[in-house]
């Protein structure tokens, strides 16, 4: 049973009607916001916390719980809201639609989990790429400061809420949480170590939360519709709609809003109308955005789209962004570059995730020709067992996932590989060095 | 405390302390390369995981706080496995060149990785190479060495307050420097080769000199400056190599100054090493027996008060008492050591010494700056001052020469004498943050009392003290901050009394007064001569403080022991045996013939001497000093130290020193202007 359109949070997904404030009035947006923060802090917080919500943002963390760590009665620091809009992540794209599409669903949502989390001011933090995007959210903010639901007095509630757009200079790590924070203060986007968490010294030394877009842009509708109407879809635990960017190997790739805890293959074929060359074409997918190890087609059959039961199957709900591969992909190749990628992305700071990236880079390099020995892809193993865990973020562990992932369920295809090349050079052909 | 179990052993540790002090509170050695006691935590080498019990994935140990009843394994299968990863991807893109790396053997890359690394490769890929960067004269880069542990750019930032180290790019292109190529501007660039883990920054006067092993290590004290830095003199046959600091809480911690490190190449060139005697208005080489017999026969037909002694800025205590004695000998009280014009009063200690103490600095909470420049004349002390300033609740003013950059916020209060006489009458604004301050403290730089009114400005910053409270019965906020480690010394061994006029000769030890009577007869014994050693009559080779067993007194009124490193060049001798042989010579032997004999006369001729280092003390006597401080002058003040790197007779002979007044002339003329 598919998510009918009633049930649909972001009813302008696609652009087809206008993103403005009178516009996204009349589709619901908005309404009763006054009410929401009259109700109170503790009230939105239990309300979020019996939808069942989950951080949309990868590492799935219930959202009503990290609101509640904020300091209950604000010290002498003042409280920050953060919403992470530096959506980098291979495969995702979901994020940018409600910014360009929906953009007051998150305006709403800042306003209500600034109250939630005692928060006068948010920073939004942009991709730096997404330049039209962060055009359409500062329009937005500013219809909302015109009409007096955001800066003083907002929505005639007595909170005072201030809302402002920052955007990032094009780095994957500066939406790590902390690096974000770094960022926006004004410093290199490096993670901070925790403890301390920012829910205690964040932005500014200040207790700050820092949420996915999607996260805050769905409170809103659920304070409006009810916790329960949310928990309602998906499993105990995974409850809720979600947005899942369908790409790759597709016949209609696209960002669809869908319950939780749909069958992959169902998602697939309803909405991106199925594999190119019919499923029996299919070789494996990403389920998560890149970071998230695949899967083989015979998982991909009956696996559910939701955190726990990917989570069984050694690899992560993620950001839902679903990569589709069919049998034309090299495999090997698509890992490798995506190694590159992290690579490139690591800010550097800890031992293991600077030096293993590039190592693990290299290897994957030499895998996609062959040219290595058959134990080499147990040094890959153990490389990036040696990489994942042992840093500050968590950049290094999304790093070697996917070559993790690989392994574990395509190794016979860079055995493969490794014998061909040998074979082509005449079947005993020594390993070329890259020190000679 | 929490209660916290390290591989079985209960220890207990402060509340916020880390698991890796937990750890070394309980005997177990963690490797680490990024975390420095002294510097901001940094985390990113994860060389110190280590597995706390219940946690998901191992926790980096230098960041990880304590939690009552935590469970610490740090010889866990885990464990050695996350430190042999580390320890692999620290190796794969280092160069392994310790056979050309100086710091080859005492490397703690070196040293760890035969602890906890694997004992072969099994990365076939390039290395990365990364270009050396320029960072002055004093630091030498091989940046592919770099492990990018950031302590360098920690210091620089923290410690040194000079943010100009930093890393560029990301990943595995991450470099450090400083961007735009430049020698780094502070006083303490020598330390960052020693808080270098590995042979990215070395150490360019001493490239490729020695191996510490080769070394002999000789505990020292630095006299350059004031501080009295505790250090080591690594020295091979009859050469000092390096001079490295060693850790010393109450003063230096473990830091030193640059000229002190630096310096020590003038100890080998522009030496005096042997006696001279002047004929016929020529300086011609003479032996030990002909300059002795040449100062007898002059002395001989004088009387005492025909007699004077002065002593310089680098002297020795020993030296000092056993000149005095032998003026005593001879009835002379011509006894002088402020060659610099220096209006101290010599009356009580406390007048003349740094009585809040160098450790003191870190309990203070205000402070006023008349007429120094410490970064420039003591840097490590300095360095104290910025680690309680940034500590926050700690205002400085400063009356001196304006836009001196002291690496941390200062107000600049005015540049003149008119300033310190309404601080002393209590009028300035200064003076109410002074009284509202619990423990202020004051630091009177010896160049302020180098003017015809010092008496007056004396006496003014004592007002000021005992105005602003900063005289208790615990607390002593009256500092006087000298600029060589040999000017305390005299001052407690009665070396005020003056000359008078129509000296018909001088014994200058290491001095150089500004104006030398014309038709005196002058001897002058030292390791390094200049204006004075040229007027000399006779000239007597001493010993610099590397080749000598002494004791020195710092700012503080420390007293320190300096030890023999190498024996004086050619036919130098230590001092005191050089005045001890002369006094035979003119028949006025001297009583002591053994370092103890002249070490126990020195307690004898001031009991002070007796105690080893220095004692925290109040003032309960708020009597001044002489002077009026009503009478200072409208003059600015004039700070001492114009060129920091030539500040001294050993840095002026120093090739080293004189590259980094080259390259450092500009900036510094700027600072000190």
């Amino acid at each position: 049973m598919a998510l009918t359109d009633q049930d649909r949070i972001f009813t302008n997904l696609y652009g087809q009607y206008d993103w403005r404030l009178s516009a996204a009035q009349r589709r619901g947006h908005w309404d009763g916001t006054k009410g929401f923060i009259e109700k109170g802090r503790d009230w939105i917080i239990e309300e979020v916390k019996n939808s069942g919500l989950r951080g949309r943002g990868g590492a799935g963390f219930p959202t009503g719980l990290k609101w509640s760590f904020m300091p209950k009665q604000p010290g002498d620091r003042p409280h920050y809201l953060v919403v992470n809009a530096d959506e980098s992540e291979p495969g995702t794209c979901k994020d940018r639609d409600i910014l360009r599409h929906d953009p007051h669903t998150l305006v709403e949502g800042c306003l209500i989990a600034g109250v939630a989390m005692g928060a006068h001011a948010g920073y939004i933090y942009v991709r730096g790429e997404y330049y039209n995007e962060h055009l359409v959210l500062q329009a937005a903010i500013d219809e909302a400061y015109a009409a007096g639901f955001l800066g003083r007095n907002a929505c005639g509630s007595g909170w005072d809420f201030d809302l402002y757009v920052h955007r990032g200079a094009g780095a994957y790590i500066c939406g790590e949480e902390t690096a974000l924070i770094e960022s926006l203060e004004g410093k290199k986007g490096m993670p901070r170590l925790k403890p301390p968490f920012p829910a205690a010294v964040g932005l500014y030394g200040c207790p700050s939360t820092v949420n996915n877009v999607e996260t805050i842009a769905v409170v809103p509708t659920i304070l409006r519709r009810g916790a329960a109407w949310f928990a309602g879809f998906g499993r105990p635990k995974n409850s809720g709609t979600k947005i899942f960017c369908i790409q790759g190997h597709v016949n209609k790739p696209c960002n669809v809003e869908e319950e939780m805890s749909i069958p992959l293959r169902e998602l697939i074929e309803r909405h991106a109308g199925g594999v190119r060359g019919g499923w029996d074409n299919l070789l494996a997918v990403i389920p998560g955005g890149s970071s998230t190890p695949m899967l083989p087609k015979a998982i991909c059959d009956d696996v559910l789209m939701d955190f726990d039961a990917l989570r069984e199957h050694r690899t992560g709900l993620g950001t839902a962004g679903v990569i589709v591969m069919d049998k034309s992909t090299d495999l090997i190749k698509a890992i490798a570059r995506l190694s590159a990628f992290y690579k490139h992305e690591s800010c550097g700071q800890c031992t293991p995730c600077r030096e293993g990236m590039g190592w693990v880079k290299r290897m994957m390099d030499r895998m996609v020709e062959g040219r290595a020995e058959i134990a080499e892809i147990d040094v890959l193993e153990q490389v990036t067992r040696q990489i994942e865990g042992h840093t500050i973020c968590a950049l290094a562990d999304g790093g070697v996932w996917p070559v993790q992932g690989l392994i574990r369920h395509f190794r016979p295809m860079m055995e493969d590989r490794i014998a061909a090349y040998k074979a082509a050079r005449g079947g005993s052909a020594a390993l070329p060095l890259a020190a000679e | 405390m929490a209660k916290v179990t390290v591989d079985g052993i209960e220890v207990e540790v402060p509340n916020g302390a880390s698991v890796l002090q937990a750890c070394e509170a309980a005997g177990k050695e963690i490797p680490r390369f990024c975390y420095h006691e002294r510097l901001s935590v940094a985390g990113n080498c994860r060389m110190c995981l280590v597995e706390v019990e219940k946690a998901p994935k191992p926790v980096a140990s230098c960041a990880f706080p304590v939690n009552e009843g935590m469970k610490v394994f740090t010889d866990s299968e885990v464990v050695r496995r996350a430190r042999r990863g580390v320890m692999e991807f620290l190796l794969i893109n280092h160069p392994l060149d310790c056979p050309i790396c100086d710091q080859g053997g005492e490397c703690d890359l070196q040293d760890q990785a035969m602890g906890y690394g694997l004992d072969q490769s099994r990365y076939l890929e390039e290395k990365r190479a990364v270009k050396d960067k320029y960072m002055g004269p004093l630091v030498k880069t091989v940046m592919t060495r770099c492990i990018q542990c950031t302590r360098c750019v920690r210091f620089a930032t923290e410690v040194a307050g000079v943010p100009e180290l930093g890393a560029t790019n990301r990943g595995e292109n991450m470099e450090i420097g400083t961007y735009v190529e430049k020698a780094l501007t502070t006083e303490l660039s020598g330390n960052l080769i020693d808080i270098c883990p590995v042979g990215a920054l070395t150490s360019r006067p001493y490239a490729f000199v020695s191996r510490p092993w080769e070394l002999r290590k000789t505990d020292s004290i630095d006299v350059l400056d004031a501080t009295g830095t505790n250090i080591r003199i690594d020295a091979r046959g009859g050469e000092v190599l390096r001079f490295l600091p060693r850790t010393n809480e109450a003063v230096n911690e473990e830091w030193m100054a640059d000229r002190g490190r630096f310096a020590f190449d003038g100890l080998k060139r522009r030496r005096l090493d042997r006696p001279w005697i002047r004929r016929d208005g020529k300086l011609v080489p003479a032996s030990w027996r002909e300059a002795f017999e040449t100062i007898a026969g002059k002395l001989g037909g004088l009387s005492g008060a025909e007699i004077g002694a002065v002593v310089g800025p680098l002297a020795d205590a020993e030296s000092t008492i056993a000149l005095r004695d032998l003026m005593a000998a001879f009835g002379s009280t011509n006894l002088e050591c402020r060659t610099d014009g220096a209006e101290i009063d010599p009356t009580r200690r406390d007048f003349y010494t740094f009585n809040t103490g160098i450790a003191g600095i870190d309990q203070a909470d205000a402070l006023l700056i008349i007429g120094s420049n410490p970064r420039t004349e003591a840097p490590v002390l300095n360095a104290r001052i910025r680690k309680r300033a940034v500590a926050g609740g700690f205002p400085v003013g400063l009356i001196g020469p304006q836009g001196v950059d002291l690496t941390y916020a200062v107000q600049w209060l005015g540049a003149a004498g008119d300033t310190l006489r309404a601080l002393a009458t209590g009028t300035h604004p200064f003076a109410a943050t002074l009284k509202a301050a619990k423990r202020p403290m004051l630091i009177l730089g010896r160049g302020a009392l180098v003017r015809p009114d010092g008496a007056a400005v004396l006496a003014a910053a004592w007002r000021i003290a005992v105005d602003c409270n900063m005289l208790q019965p615990d607390w002593h906020g009256f500092n006087v901050l000298h600029q060589f480690g040999g000017q305390v010394a005299p001052l407690d061994l009665g070396f005020t009394g003056g000359l008078s006029a129509g000296l018909k000769a001088l014994w200058l030890l290491g001095a150089e007064p500004k104006q030398l009577p014309l038709d005196a007869f002058v001897i002058f014994q030292g390791h390094h001569g200049e204006a004075a050693a040229q007027r000399a009559d006779v000239i007597l080779p001493g010993a610099a403080y590397t080749e000598k067993d002494a004791l020195w007194t710092n700012t503080e009124g420390r007293i320190q022991e300096g030890r023999l490193a190498v024996y004086p060049p050619g036919e130098a001798r230590e001092d005191w045996k050089i005045i001890r042989a002369a006094s035979e010579m003119m028949g006025k032997r001297l009583p002591y013939d053994s370092l103890e004999a002249v070490r126990a006369r020195l307690v004898e001729a001031n009991p002070i001497f007796g105690s080893a280092g220095f004692a925290a003390h109040g003032c309960s006597d708020l009597s001044g000093p002489m002077g009026d401080p009503a009478a200072v002058e409208d003059a600015p003040f004039v700070l001492p130290i114009a060129n920091y790197w030539l500040a001294d007779p050993i840095s002026r002979a120093s090739e080293t020193m004189a590259e980094c007044a080259t390259v450092y002339g500009g900036q510094r003329a700027l600072a000190a202007e």
